[in-house]
């Protein structure tokens, strides 16, 4: 029961989601769709976090470098004339899995704070990595000239095809963390971060299982940079800025952890409330400061968590 | 008689200046129950998380069924045939005590790497776990997350977790710790089931289960053995009534 409400709860927001490129025609507000792309792709970045953090308790403050590896991949190859799309997603893929294997592999020794710190200091490694290559622009960022070729499959160019590319990759995102989080391989991964003395004790080599759930949020990250790249056909180091990590993971905090919907919702509230309060005021960060702060202090399970407990609360009236 | 199942030989541990294991040896045959008394802070739990693999020792040698296991990290031990409980609860609070067994079962069949059937509907994992909660008389509370189970089936799913894991040597912390007179009374006749089929290291302040279960009994203070011996030779010790029994008896 609980799991068909969550399915509803998935169908009714991914409708939802169809429907905005209609609307947004039918108002004469195209600028919508943009927003509400820029929006699926932070939520792709915002539950493949949830997926290590929230199930895993794997606290990775450095998750916007593989956003930025992925939008490099793009970037770079497309800076030598490589367009093809399969090419290009598939480097952003194995880049940035690449990446989160060598970090996780040293971070996941550690635990607590350290864990922290040293996935935050890698993402500086790189931020600054990026910086300093002149080659692609370094701070002022590279431009690129075309979207991603799928040969005559799908045409970016358009951006209701760029659009809907996204709400397929995030719906399918969803799938498979679902499937993953419900799996041996997700009861595993849910029990080291439960208790990570006990499942060495029943016998579970912990370590490749954290690794490998590690290596597939950095992938999934890595294709929602590589999508980040196709809106704005510009990719600049401030993508992979330690601020950008912490605000993907506001984003989970203020959804609701270990819920994989919860942090689409966080996505969708986070860059709606910038969006509308920035048009209000430059200080729009005062505003959404006491905003998440109310959020951890009196919902801490996020908005899916106020969400379910309002049904709950009708439920028993 | 062949090797004994588990050999320690002058197993020894410094924390600091603590020597919390000193020159612990043991030799536990197959099929035996062998408990380990000591007063508070003698440094039984130290001796159990060594032979389980969580502390490494300074020096001392470690064999289990032939196997010098000394250097094999924790989940190797356990998929050898070692397998724990610990004296604090441990159970995965968020989940059911079917799952709790299930998540046992499932660390011995075979690797995880399997992302897509959901672990809940797997009958290869959800029936032997069944059947263990049947052993532990906890099948009532299948369904239950672990976290509100009382503090006797808490301990119940403490051991059963272990059993789950198929082991030959069971190493048990303290199984009693904080029970009532009842729900011990229920362990022991757990115990003495469970003592049939397997070789068992048995920690325990509860000296009635300890003389009614025990066929060897070693006592440990400040990290050394100062005695070994079948339960009635230990009763009359002059040594161990000194150091622990005949404290037990003034309070």
């Amino acid at each position: 029961m609980k799991l068909a409400r969550r399915t509803t709860a998935t169908v009714i927001g991914l409708v939802l989601l169809a429907a905005i490129p209609l609307a947004s025609a039918f108002f004469g507000q195209p600028f919508y769709v943009d927003l509400f792309t820029r929006i699926m792709i932070f939520a792709i970045a915002a539950l493949s976090l949830d997926l290590i953090l929230g199930y895993g308790g794997m606290v990775s403050f450095g998750h916007a470098t593989y956003l930025g590896i992925g939008a490099y991949s793009v970037g770079i190859l497309s800076f030598y004339g490589i367009n093809d799309g399969f090419v290009q997603f598939g480097l952003a893929i194995g880049a940035s899995a690449l990446v989160a294997f060598l970090i996780g592999a040293i971070s996941l020794r550690t635990s607590g704070v350290y864990f922290i710190m040293i996935t935050l200091a890698f993402s500086q490694m790189i931020y600054f990595l990026s910086v300093s290559v002149n080659t692609y622009g370094g701070d002022d960022g590279l431009n690129i000239r075309m979207h991603s070729g799928f040969a005559k499959l799908i045409d970016l160019d358009d951006p209701v095809t760029l659009y809907f590319l996204v709400l397929a990759i995030l719906t399918l995102f969803l799938l498979i963390g679902y499937r993953i989080v419900e799996s041996r391989f997700g009861m595993v991964i849910r029990g080291a971060k439960s208790n990570a003395r006990r499942m060495a004790a029943i016998g579970f080599p912990i370590f490749r299982y954290q690794l490998t759930a590690f290596v597939i949020s950095g992938a999934m990250c890595g294709v929602a940079g590589a999508l980040l790249a196709n809106l704005t056909l510009f990719v600049s180091p401030s993508i992979m800025h330690w601020t950008r990590s912490g605000e993907i993971m506001v984003m989970v905090i203020l959804g609701g952890m270990g819920s994989l919907l919860g942090p689409v919702l966080g996505a969708v509230a986070y860059l709606v409330l910038e969006h509308g309060l920035s048009s209000v005021t430059a200080h729009w960060q005062a505003v959404l400061g006491p905003i998440l702060l109310f959020v951890v202090l009196f919902a801490k399970r996020g908005i899916i968590g106020l969400a379910a407990g309002a049904r709950m609360e009708t439920g028993h009236g | 008689m062949g090797e004994p199942l588990l050999a320690v030989a002058g197993l020894t541990k410094r924390f600091g200046g603590l020597l919390a294991t000193d020159q612990v040896s043991l030799s536990i045959p197959e099929g035996e129950l062998h408990a380990i008394i000591g007063p508070n802070g003698a440094g039984k739990t130290t001796v159990i998380a060594q032979l389980a693999g969580e502390i490494r020792p300074d020096s001392g040698a470690i064999r289990f069924s032939g196997e010098d296991i000394v250097s094999l990290p924790a989940f190797v031990r356990s998929a050898r045939g070692l397998a724990r409980s610990f004296q604090i609860t441990s159970v995965f609070r968020e989940f059911t005590a079917l799952e709790n067994i299930a998540l046992a079962v499932q660390a011995h069949a075979g690797h995880s790497f399997r992302f897509w059937r959901p672990a809940r509907i797997d009958r290869a994992l959800l029936g032997p776990a069944s059947e263990i909660l049947e052993r532990v008389n906890l099948a009532a509370r299948a369904g239950d997350p672990a976290a509100i189970l009382s503090h006797g089936e808490k301990r119940a799913l403490e051991i059963a977790m272990a059993l789950a894991t198929g082991p030959r040597l069971l190493l048990l912390d303290e199984p009693m710790a904080g029970m009532g007179p009842e729900d011990s009374a229920q362990m022991v006749r757990l115990l003495a089931k469970l003592k049939r089929d397997l070789t068992i290291v048995l920690i325990e302040h509860d000296m009635d289960a300890v003389f009614a279960l025990a066929d060897c009994v070693t006592v440990l203070v400040y990290g050394r053995v100062i005695a070994t011996g079948k339960p009635d030779a230990i009763r009359a010790n002059h040594d161990v009534r000194q150091a622990y029994l005949g404290a037990d008896e003034v309070g």
